[in-house]
């Protein structure tokens, strides 16, 4: 049915439709009106053998969610950002047991500083984890994706992470069309645990692993991600075949195929790019983009094969890892390493900062040209970085950077501008 | 300190020596669930443990008791420490229950979950234990063991009380005693061993919480501690049993003697069993004849430098806390003292 809904409650109902059985919840923000609405359908008995667990903090969220998907329950958690890095010991302990649980994670930066904006520094963090990590673009998607998450993880017996960009997409009303619960049910089958805490039929887990099985424990884990690949797709068409919408997938292509430069990205960013490179390519430029939906398995091969034949690629991204680059830029640049393909690295709206039609275009004008450093921060202010530089320079007690820049940039330099 | 009542034990044995001869004395129906045939051996023979070994003896009656009282329908939670690893190096396991271990500081949180999971499915007939050592409980595992407190999941967590962290090389924690070495606390400077005034008494935490039932135990008295493990699973909603478990290899005492010491730490007062349901005090065990804790402690290594010349204020010290302990817990039997 379609509803003008927030991005959140779209998700809470797709949860509810996915039949949960334990869901545990730890506010952070932007993830907490899906936890909130969930409470509330627990409560209010519209949740069918379902258990709501208000837990003392992440690590206790997805600890609970170990084990009750240890015990043989479809469980569930929402986290983002500092909540993400406080329950990490758990996050890998959860992919390491094979425990198939659905997380979704409301991308938002980490600290410090403390910020509570949009970007991809947290699930970027647990990217080598073991856990799937599956991007949505849209609000539409955000609800296909998690219902389509659940069978995947099941289906594997791996964890995974449903992202979706804090408040662009979690706080945005859209129209999203809610599946009924004929249509999940057909898609999702019950939870058929592949291992199980039952009195029946006693088992340990979680166990100790010395260096004589570790390496083929590892591989396993890299392996169930390499069957993901397979598996991805195929779900993909099924939902579509029952959902009738194209949803999820590996890749998502914007007109990609025989333009000269390509724009690889993830999340909901592309939904302003969109427009942007349709001006381009009305001006006469060679231009599309591709999405990763799935950046956990990495769709190498997918990628191979939709850019085999751009002469460049400018990969956008709200991650970086310091002292190096771009994140999504360095996996795209391993897969195509044999390709005459120049991989341009921009990152940009990091911890919030606005994308906009005009500062896209600025950059992609100067990426067709080879133009962009490596790596480029998008619509970066070097004057406000020069000026801290200098004063780090002119005095060792030069202060606390981030208040510094925003004396410089807020508030207080407008003031002081009068 | 309002007065309380003895815990109420069907059986008590008061000659020396060791308790578990009591039992051929006794018919059946009073003896201990490890004195009987059909005991279900939920921690097998076969194990790491050390020889001595505190824990792994009162965990192996602790779940036993446990199973008895839930028809054998029990699943466990252990954090990572000493019980954990010498019971499953893998492939070999000791545990006949089902069991999972996850991270050192998440037992009671991956207890709480497997019990909302036995409630979503209709299974509230299968009870859960979360299990592990005082740092895994009082240190690195007291966040998601007071959320589980104040959820009151239907979980009873066993606090296997070593008094420092052993299985990485016995380093203080929050339940190590005053005086006692240990490797972060060593007896160098003008306090030797760890300083007094710190530490947190976990059984007296629990019972801020206000959860149905805490208990405090001890491996010399284990019909005493089948008796709490059994009640304690009479209750639903989070209950607590801290059990006191000698540990020879990081107290320094002679594995022969665990039995011994842990009676010691019971009647000199430095470790008082009690009952608490819903935060208030409801039984103690009371002490016959008080023993001056030189008798406790002259058995530990990790106290041998208390009785060097000059730090006569450490021994005296741990007297006080003995004696502080008889007096707010009132544990001596009427007109002994």
């Amino acid at each position: 049915m379609l509803e003008q809904i927030e991005g959140s409650h779209a998700v809470a109902k797709a949860i509810a439709l996915s039949r949960p059985e334990v869901i545990s919840a730890y506010p952070i923000t932007p993830q907490t009106h899906i936890v909130e609405d969930l409470g509330t359908m627990v409560k209010a008995g519209e949740i069918e053998n379902c258990q709501f667990m208000l837990v003392e903090s992440e690590f206790g969220a997805l600890s609970a969610c170990i084990g009750s998907s240890a015990a043989g329950a479809r469980s569930y958690t929402a986290t983002s950002s500092q909540g993400m890095l406080f329950m990490m010991e758990a996050v890998y302990n959860a992919s390491g047991m094979g425990l198939p649980i659905v997380m979704t994670v409301g991308n938002r930066a980490i600290g410090a500083p403390i910020n509570i904006w949009n970007d991809w520094s947290d699930s970027m963090s647990a990217r080598d984890s073991g856990w799937l990590q599956l991007f949505a673009e849209n609000n539409q998607e955000s609800v296909d994706v998690h219902i389509q998450a659940f069978r995947l993880a099941e289906e594997l017996s791996m964890p995974v992470m449903v992202c979706m960009d804090g408040f662009i997409l979690t706080h945005a009303y859209a129209q999203v069309d809610i599946p009924d619960q004929a249509q999940v049910d057909e898609f999702l089958p019950p939870f058929q645990p592949r291992q199980v805490l039952d009195p029946a039929a006693p088992l340990s887990m979680g166990a100790m692993v010395g260096p004589e099985a570790f390496t083929e424990v590892r591989y396993l884990a890299h392996h169930k991600q390499v069957e993901a690949l397979e598996i991805i797709p195929k779900q993909a068409t099924e939902f579509e075949a029952i959902f009738g919408r194209d949803s999820g997938g590996l890749i998502k292509s914007f007109e990609a195929d025989g333009a000269e430069t390509v724009v690889v990205t993830m999340g909901s960013v592309i939904g302003t790019m969109k427009e942007v490179l349709a001006g381009m390519r009305e001006d006469g430029i060679s231009i599309g983009a591709l999405t990763i939906r799935s950046f956990r398995p990495f769709p190498r091969e997918a990628l191979r094969e939709a850019l085999k034949d751009a002469k460049r690629v400018i990969v956008f991204e709200k991650s970086v890892a310091v002292g190096m680059g771009g994140i999504v830029a360095m996996n795209l640049r391993t897969a195509l390493q044999d390709f005459p393909i120049l991989v341009h690295s921009v990152i940009g709206g990091l911890g919030g900062r606005p994308i906009t039609r005009d500062n896209l275009r600025r950059m992609f004008e100067k990426g067709i040209r080879d133009q962009l450093d490596e790596p480029h921060f998008h619509d970066i202010h070097m004057d406000v970085v020069n000026r801290e530089i200098e004063r780090e320079k002119a005095e060792c007690r030069s202060g606390a950077v981030a208040e510094n820049i925003l004396n410089d940039v807020g508030v207080v330099a407008a003031a002081k501008a009068i | 300190m309002v007065e309380v009542s003895e815990t109420k034990q069907k059986i008590k044995f008061y000659q020396t020596g060791t308790l578990t001869a009591g039992n051929r004395l006794l018919d059946e129906g009073h003896r201990s669930v490890q004195a009987t045939i059909d005991r279900s051996n939920s921690l097998d023979s076969g194990h790491r443990a050390c020889q001595g070994c505190g824990e792994a003896l009162g965990a192996r009656y602790a779940i036993d008791a446990a199973m008895r009282a839930t028809n054998n329908q029990l699943i466990a939670a252990n954090a990572t420490g000493c019980l954990e690893v010498f019971t499953t190096p893998y492939p070999e396991t000791a545990w006949s229950i089902p069991w999972i271990h996850s991270l050192f500081g998440n037992a009671a949180a991956v207890a709480g979950g497997i019990a909302a999971a036995m409630k979503a499915k209709g299974r509230e007939d299968v009870r859960v234990i979360a299990q592990g050592g005082d740092g895994g409980t009082t240190d690195i595992g007291f966040g998601c063991m007071s959320g589980m407190f104040d959820r009151n999941d239907d979980v009873l967590y066993i606090c296997y009380n070593n008094q420092a962290y052993m299985n990485t090389g016995v380093q203080r924690s929050s339940a190590t005693p005053g005086a006692a070495r240990t490797a972060t606390t060593m007896p160098v400077g003008e306090e030797p061993g760890n300083e007094f005034g710190t530490g947190k008494n976990m059984p007296l935490i629990a019972m801020a919480h206000q959860i149905p039932y805490v208990a405090t135990a001890s491996v010399h008295d284990l019909h005493d501690l089948e008796h709490k493990v059994t009640k304690a699973m009479s209750f639903h909603g989070s209950r607590y049993i801290e059990i006191y478990v000698p540990c020879p290899l990081g107290w320094g005492s002679k594995p022969g003697q665990t039995i011994t010491i842990a009676r010691l730490a019971v009647e000199t007062g430095m470790f008082p069993l009690f009952e608490a349901e819903n935060g208030n005090l409801v039984g103690v065990t009371k002490i016959r004849h008080q023993q001056p804790v030189e008798e406790y402690l002259k058995l530990q290594r990790r106290f041998a430098h208390v009785f060097k010349k000059g730090n006569e204020s450490q021994l005296e010290a741990l007297q006080v806390i003995a004696d502080n302990n008889i007096e707010r817990f009132d544990l001596m039997s009427r007109g002994k003292r």
